[in-house]
């Protein structure tokens, strides 16, 4: 008697986004079974895999990731390097030097910066802020308008926010909403809730859950994952249908066993392996749990995971 | 799925002679449901409905051991609906036809570490025969005397034989087929020894896994090491998911992957995404190439991540962590025992590169503001922990930083440590970094 298999498709479906366009738009969500569960039933749209610059170019990556951009002096340069990265589908910008502790650097060179970067390159751009919130709202709405028909993402609208980033990029602009919350339904249910109620289409909105390096408390990620992943399907909640988009990179590459040198902890061999396969390790566990697109660092690790993402379709 | 108390009740003598202890049948029938008692405290039960109840207690997916570990058991498919019992173990694979496998056997131990309390290593060695039995034996028994618990990788009845023989009974032997399950069958059931189903695709897994059930063996694990990794992984979801949630009993067995195939991962790298994958769905043994460094510190710190009661958060040894290279004259900083703070600012400390003695008194296991809240951290319990640890002797430097979040405590504690100068910390890791360095 052969094995019964009775496969677990449901008939609700994560929202589909589209980010970017022409040929190499990509498209987030749209399936009805949980994730990777390809053999339940087709999954149209795989999951992504995206790859991170900042607008200070790659300087304070890692130096293992920066040989990969060697010859690349100029950001326009840097991105298209970034863009031709095997595996990768889209390339975010993060603004890190944007940070007033940091380099602060003005809301109009951010600007120079986004547009250098969106026109270097043909994949969809997704742009991420400095953590200031204050900045991060001015830079976001510049940026926004700046890159108008682009169709980008924008993250992340947190709590204190969501307000001027949801109309300004959303609704003003008519680009993507990153919804970022802190690995938590409830909150990650709110402030989706909270972003409609500003105007944003829920087919517009795509969520940041949170995440943390493996080892690091990911139990939290799992977890929120699977409930988020059970409420949107088993449940049919509207307001947890958004796709989810987790910054792995950034994560990744700062913990002690990406950071320290070779030379500290010589049994724990080359550096650079040891940042790849946190952020490879990571980022397969995101999209185990319901991640739809992961951002990486490492061209390595963007290479790895895309082909993983293949070998389960 | 068990039964409820009411079809229990409908199975129960119905005389409330209160011989069980219980006044009443329906008491006793409830205290059943719950697992409170076991059936054989009535003794009215018929041997019909003894033979119903025992079925239907029976675990949805059978605990497997092999040696000093234990293999599946688990009971939910997500680990929020309660917990994970049996954690993903990982073997190294040596094949004889290998001409460095000895060097792949030595090569295991290499990775042997300890974080927050559970030691990391490799459980066991996957030993490969093909068709060399004299050079198969013989890395059989150097794993062996290596002392690690042994997978057998062989699919001939005669070799395993000899194989058993060297191992003893504490090894899995993986290579029951459709073809051969008779035979290895009698070799595994003679030696005493888990035995591992192997095959061409699910239904011929199901199938064999049928077979050595009708024949009397439920002492198995199932090779879901299929032609493709998307087989592979449908495999392992499509049989935990039957056992758990249609109470397939014969797909209710713990699995084992082999991702060491070149045609699964191009590389290591690859190894580690895929390790990953069944680290979180379903897999109870991993089966890989190597296991370096690189790929154990991720991969066993997710394992231990999700392996985690969700009932009991992880907690740290309390004590003082020197960090940064600290010395006793290195300035002091104070969070608690919950692992994820611990985590989140020793992380932020060691890059903010301040030498920092990091003290952890025992707060519960709570965060901050839980453990302040419950009492488990006020000044009375840090002043307590600064005495018992005997820090005053350790460290000379008096400064003490405390979490922002318990900005309140500062007054208390100054009164209660004369001798320290108190400082309120940031209310944010992030914060921690360019706190340190301006200090």
């Amino acid at each position: 008697m052969p094995f019964k298999s009775s496969p677990q498709k449901f008939n609700a479906a994560i929202n589909t986004v589209e980010i970017g366009s022409g040929d190499k738009k990509i498209v987030l969500g749209g399936e009805c079974v949980y994730p990777l569960y390809a053999f339940d039933a087709p999954i149209e749209n795989k999951p992504v895999v995206g790859i991170e610059i900042t607008d200070l170019g790659v300087e304070t990556f890692a130096d293992c990731i920066k040989e990969y951009y060697a010859g690349a002096t100029t950001l326009g340069e840097i991105a298209a390097k970034a863009a031709a990265a095997e595996g990768a589908s889209f390339v975010t910008l993060t603004f890190e030097g944007a940070d007033p502790i940091g380099e602060n650097k003005s809301v109009e060179e951010c600007v120079a910066a986004a547009k250098e970067v969106a026109d270097a390159i043909d994949l969809p751009l997704v742009i991420c802020g400095c953590g200031n919130n204050e900045k991060d709202v001015e830079l976001f709405n510049a940026v926004s308008g700046a890159l108008e028909g682009k169709n980008i993402l924008v993250m992340s609208a947190k709590e204190d926010t969501y307000k001027t980033v949801a109309a300004s990029a959303g609704l003003a602009y008519g680009h993507k909403v990153g919804a970022e919350s802190a690995v938590d339904i409830n909150l990650a249910k709110q402030l989706n809730v909270l972003i409609g109620q500003v105007g944003v289409n829920a087919a517009n909105i795509v969520m940041n859950v949170g995440t943390a390096a493996a080892g690091y408390g990911f139990e939290y990620v799992v977890s929120a994952m699977d409930r988020i992943e059970a409420a949107a399907l088993s449940q049919n909640d509207n307001m947890l249908q958004m796709p989810i988009i987790t910054p792995v990179g950034s994560q990744a590459w700062g913990v002690k066993e990406s950071l320290v040198s070779e030379a500290d902890m010589p049994a724990w061999g080359p550096q650079e392996d040891r940042g790849v396969n946190m952020e490879v390790c990571t980022a397969a566990a995101c999209l185990a749990s319901g991640s739809n697109a992961v951002i990486l660092r490492h061209p390595k690790s963007v290479a790895t995971v895309a082909a993983f993402i293949d070998a389960l379709m | 799925m068990a039964l409820t108390g009411i079809e229990i009740f409908k199975l129960t003598p119905k005389k409330n002679c209160k011989e069980c202890g219980v006044p009443t049948c329906m008491a006793f029938a409830m205290k059943v449901a719950q697992g409170a008692v076991t059936v054989d405290k009535c003794p009215y039960f018929s041997d019909e409905a003894l033979a119903k109840l025992s079925e239907a207690t029976q675990p949805p997916m059978k605990t497997i051991t092999v040696g000093e570990y234990k293999l599946g058991g688990e009971t939910v498919l997500y680990r929020h609906e309660k917990t994970f019992v049996s954690k993903t173990l990982y073997a190294v694979k040596v094949c004889e036809k290998d001409p460095n496998c000895e060097e792949a056997l030595a090569n295991m131990g290499n990775v042997d570490y300890e974080r927050i309390g559970e030691r990391m290593y490799v459980e066991f060695a996957y030993v490969n025969y093909v068709d060399n039995k004299e050079k198969f034996l013989e890395l059989v028994t150097k794993a062996k005397e290596a002392g690690k618990t042994i997978i057998l990788g062989c699919k001939c009845p005669e070799v395993a034989k000899e194989a058993l023989a060297i191992t003893g009974k504490d090894v899995i032997l993986n290579g029951a087929t459709a073809e051969n399950y008779a035979a290895m069958n009698e070799v595994a059931t003679a030696a005493g020894c888990v035995l591992g189903v192997r095959g061409e695709n699910i239904d011929e897994l199901y199938d064999t896994v049928a077979a050595l059930e009708a024949a009397g063996n439920k002492n198995l694990v199932i090779d879901v090491t299929l032609p493709t990794i998307k087989e592979a992984f449908a495999a392992a979801v499509q049989l935990r998911r039957a056992a758990l949630k249609e109470e397939n009993r014969t797909a209710g067995y713990p699995t084992i992957v082999d991702i060491s195939n070149p045609k699964y991962a191009a590389d290591a790298t690859m190894q580690e995404a895929l390790a990953t994958l069944f680290t979180m769905k379903y897999g109870s043994i991993v089966v890989m190439s190597g296991m370096s460094y690189a790929q154990a510190l991720p991969l066993y710190g997710l394992r231990q991540n999700v392996y985690t009661d969700p009932q009991k958060p992880m907690r740290v040894e309390p004590g003082i962590y020197e960090l940064n290279g600290a010395t006793p004259d290195s300035v002091c900083a104070l969070t608690v025992d919950f692992a994820l703070s611990y985590f989140t600012i020793s992380g932020e400390i060691e890059r903010s590169g301040v030498p920092c003695n990091l003290l952890i008194p025992d707060a519960g296991g709570y965060s901050v503001l839980t453990a302040w809240a419950a009492g488990k951290l006020g000044a009375g319990s840090i002043a307590k922990f600064i005495e018992e640890a005997d820090i005053e002797n350790k460290i000379n430097n008096r400064t003490l930083i405390i979490p922002g979040k318990v900005a309140v405590l500062k007054g208390e504690m100054q009164e209660k440590l004369p001798n320290w100068n108190i400082v309120v910390g940031p209310n944010e890791a992030v914060q921690v970094v360019k706190f340190l360095r301006d200090l």
